[in-house]
């Protein structure tokens, strides 16, 4: 591999860091909010990274284009949903999880 | 040495095994909101691995794909949290 490809590769494995560190929030988190915020902050930085590291690999303009379409609108709508989730759960009265509560217990 | 192909699509794997594993909070999930993030992510790292195997295959007309599922899963999103609101709960 050459060093541009070196790096591309490295770009999508610090992504693939971030995008585990999202699915292991997800399931190890006690609570619907603490689950939002992984799945809005690890997920998104995951995703932007890997979608970066794509947009470079594929050698093409108007493809490169389109990846890069791609990228922002990640990074914009991927909080607004957590963000609405969150709010929901709010309206609907679900209490956040505090050190009281039992360990593991939502 | 490992080709530069088979790398970003050893990657893209791995972003499918992260979607499984957010699967489990689907199933096990106390609330309907849980579900639905782990749908959000689920979608999430689907279009993440449509995009790799795009840039691996060099296959540009899948980011099409990619960019209407990234639609889709955030109109999801959205829908849901509106609906559920207002009509109480629905799964």
């Amino acid at each position: 591999m050459t060093p541009t490809e070196w790096a591309i590769v490295a770009l999508a494995l610090v992504g693939a860091f971030f995008g585990g560190v999202a699915s292991i929030g997800i399931v190890r988190l006690p609570d619907v909010y603490t689950r939002t915020h992984a799945a809005s902050k690890s997920d998104t930085l995951g995703a932007v990274l890997t979608i970066a590291a794509a947009a470079f690999a594929i050698q093409t303009d108007l493809a490169t284009v389109k990846a890069v379409f791609l990228l922002v609108f990640m990074f914009l709508t991927n909080p607004t949903a957590a963000h609405a989730i969150a709010r929901a759960a709010q309206d609907q009265g679900i209490e956040p999880w505090t050190a009281d509560d039992k360990e593991g217990e939502p | 040495m490992i080709e530069f192909e088979t790398a970003l699509l050893g990657i893209a794997g791995a972003f499918v095994v992260f979607a499984v594993v957010a699967l489990y909070r689907v199933f096990a999930g106390p609330t309907d909101h849980d579900r639905v993030i782990a749908v959000n992510v689920m979608g999430t790292n689907t279009v993440i691995a449509i995009a790799l195997v795009s840039g691996a295959l060099d296959k540009p007309l899948f980011l099409d794909i990619a960019l209407v599922y990234a639609l889709l899963n955030f109109l999801l999103s959205i829908a849901f949290s509106k609906f559920n609101v207002e009509h109480g709960g629905v799964l």
